[in-house]
């Protein structure tokens, strides 16, 4: 049955696991009408796999083989009740034209595929709430532990489990559906799943080493949906966005703090994701259907096209956050433009759109840093340190922190 | 099919100074008629109604000894359900869509539950 007889290895069989996690389990969800379900018995496959792959190798479709292995786990397990009856005769009825199992009991490519863009809208139903949309694709989709979702943010364990617990109480007592929307509503339904992949990354930038997992995982999922629903210019844009933010994480840390686009060495990076995500963005503006993440992408395109900070094309990145702004104008938005302004136009311009900025955004960090950057080019050093005072204050993140405690002591400094 | 229940909340005091001027009372009279009719057409509408405010509401409680009313709500607050549907719907997304129907219909916000279960105890008796 099995082409190669050579025992896998077991970091292999590892990545394999993770890669076809979210396929399995959307699968099995379908097939069995229940997700607590489908996960003890994806669960129970892989256990199953362990030994068999580690001795035997991996089979040609293993995601086929995780999905029948899991769907025969969950109809032993459930034989002996009544339900478990229901569930044997619904998985016969499934298994019509859309669920064949082939004669090495792989499953078609197409339906499995499909089971995952059904899931994530399920975890990511209007109904429930953003961090519990967050949560659920993560540990349905993403295969990842309880325990590595806790950490990414930054929760106990015992409380992303509740957390996980009650979101799956949720879809199974208001019984939200498990279907990708009709047309009508796919749009609408479609801005909560690309901004928990979004969110999903932003929380892997956080401790870049530490939470790789996160953005790995956002990055699968947007190839995912990207390849799923190709039609849909704003999942292209994510995929870009998201690949040329990538691009960058290997010149952003050095000895554990945090270095500046200005003073990253831009031959670390990745200009594989900086190719692919060049060409989406050039596909996003042929296809002249704009929107949210495209324009964030194409910023992030004339960043990772300049070769040095000196050369960046700050006017375009400007019109970019105008246009940007004129379709989320969000206080954060109003910030990066002001930074652009700074750059291009001089730190006086700069510090005029700054201050034009809703005082919501008062206690936002990066408001002061921005500040205070203007303010040393205006030659204004002790309002400039004070800035960076304030910033330091307001800063999260240790590594933020420290960079900004930094500049308050280089203005100590300069001033004598 | 399920069962879930939409209600919308009323606030205290707020009848006397909010109460529609009554062409918009009977536009919205009209619409409602509408909306119930619709639901009647497709199988939805189990029960409807409009509730009376916590004013009138009277809570009895039992303890070991005795059966006590008291005056009022459950719960002493500015907010009370003021009206509800029960209906029948596929799913949530089924139930919400009809919601939306609902709050555009009567311009107040819906709550959405669903129902763990309708009918008679008698028919969630586990098989003897």
């Amino acid at each position: 049955m099995t082409g190669q007889a050579a025992p896998a290895d077991p970091a292999e069989v590892e990545s394999v696991f993770r890669e076809v996690y979210g396929q399995a389990v959307a699968t099995l969800i379908r097939v069995c009408g229940d997700i607590t379900v489908a996960e003890d018995a994806v669960q129970d496959a892989f256990v199953a796999a362990t030994d068999r792959w580690r001795r035997d190798g991996i089979p040609p479709n293993p995601a086929g083989w995780i999905v029948t292995t899991a769907r025969n786990r969950a109809i032993d397990q459930h034989r002996r009740s009544a339900r478990g009856r229901e569930l044997e005769r619904d998985a016969v009825d499934h298994s019509g034209p859309q669920f064949e199992p082939s004669a090495g009991g792989q499953e078609d490519e197409g339906p499995v595929t499909d089971d995952r863009l059904r899931l994530i809208f399920t975890c990511c139903h209007p109904a429930l709430r953003t961090e519990h949309q967050v949560a659920l694709t993560l540990r349905l989709l993403g295969g990842l532990s309880v325990a590595e979702i806790a950490r990414g943010f930054l929760v106990t364990e015992s409380a992303m489990a509740k957390r996980l617990g009650r979101a799956k109480y949720k879809i199974k007592a208001a019984k939200i559906p498990y279907r990708v929307p009709a047309e009508p509503d796919l749009r609408q339904r479609l801005r909560p799943v690309l901004s928990v992949i979004y969110l999903i990354y932003n929380a892997g930038t956080d401790e870049l080493e530490d939470r790789a997992p996160l953005r790995q995982e956002a990055i699968r999922l947007a190839r995912a949906l990207a390849s799923l629903m190709s039609d849909e210019a704003e999942v292209a844009g994510l995929l870009a966005l998201v690949l040329l933010n990538e691009s960058r994480v290997p010149s952003r840390s050095g000895d554990g703090s945090i270095v500046l686009l200005r003073d990253q060495d831009r031959s670390k990076w990745d200009q594989r994701l900086i190719n692919e995500g060049h060409a989406i963005v050039r596909d996003c503006i042929e296809n002249a259907q704009p929107g949210p993440y495209q324009l964030q992408a194409a910023i992030q395109a004339v960043h990772c096209a300049a070769e040095k900070f000196e050369v960046t094309d700050w006017p375009q990145i400007v019109t970019l956050y105008d246009h940007l702004f004129s379709v989320m104008p969000s206080p954060v938005v109003a910030l990066n433009r002001a930074i652009a302004v700074l750059e291009a136009d001089g730190p006086a311009a700069g510090l005029v759109a700054l201050d034009g900025i809703s005082p919501d955004l008062g206690n936002y960090h990066l408001l002061h840093a921005a500040r205070a950057t203007a303010l040393r080019r205006l030659g204004r050093i002790d309002e400039a340190r004070d800035a960076y005072a304030t910033a330091a204050d307001l800063a999260t993140v240790v590594s933020d922190r420290d960079y900004l405690l930094l500049k308050v002591s280089e203005l100590d400094g300069g001033e004598t | 099919m399920s069962h879930y229940l939409l209600s919308t909340f009323g606030s205290q005091g707020e009848p006397s100074s909010e109460t529609p001027p009554p062409e918009a009372m009977q536009a919205m009279m009209e619409r409602t008629v509408a909306l119930e009719a619709e639901m009647d057409a497709t199988g939805t509408f189990v029960f409807g109604g409009h509730l009376h405010g916590p004013d009138a509401t009277t809570v009895v409680r039992s303890s070991d000894t005795e059966v006590v009313m008291t005056d009022g709500p459950f719960v002493e607050s500015k907010e009370h359900i003021a009206g509800f549907y029960i209906i029948n719907a596929e799913d949530l997304d089924a139930a919400l869509a009809w919601a939306a129907k609902v709050t555009e219909c009567i311009g107040r916000p819906i709550e959405v539950r669903p129902f763990a279960g309708t009918g008679r105890a008698v028919d969630h008796m586990p098989n003897a």
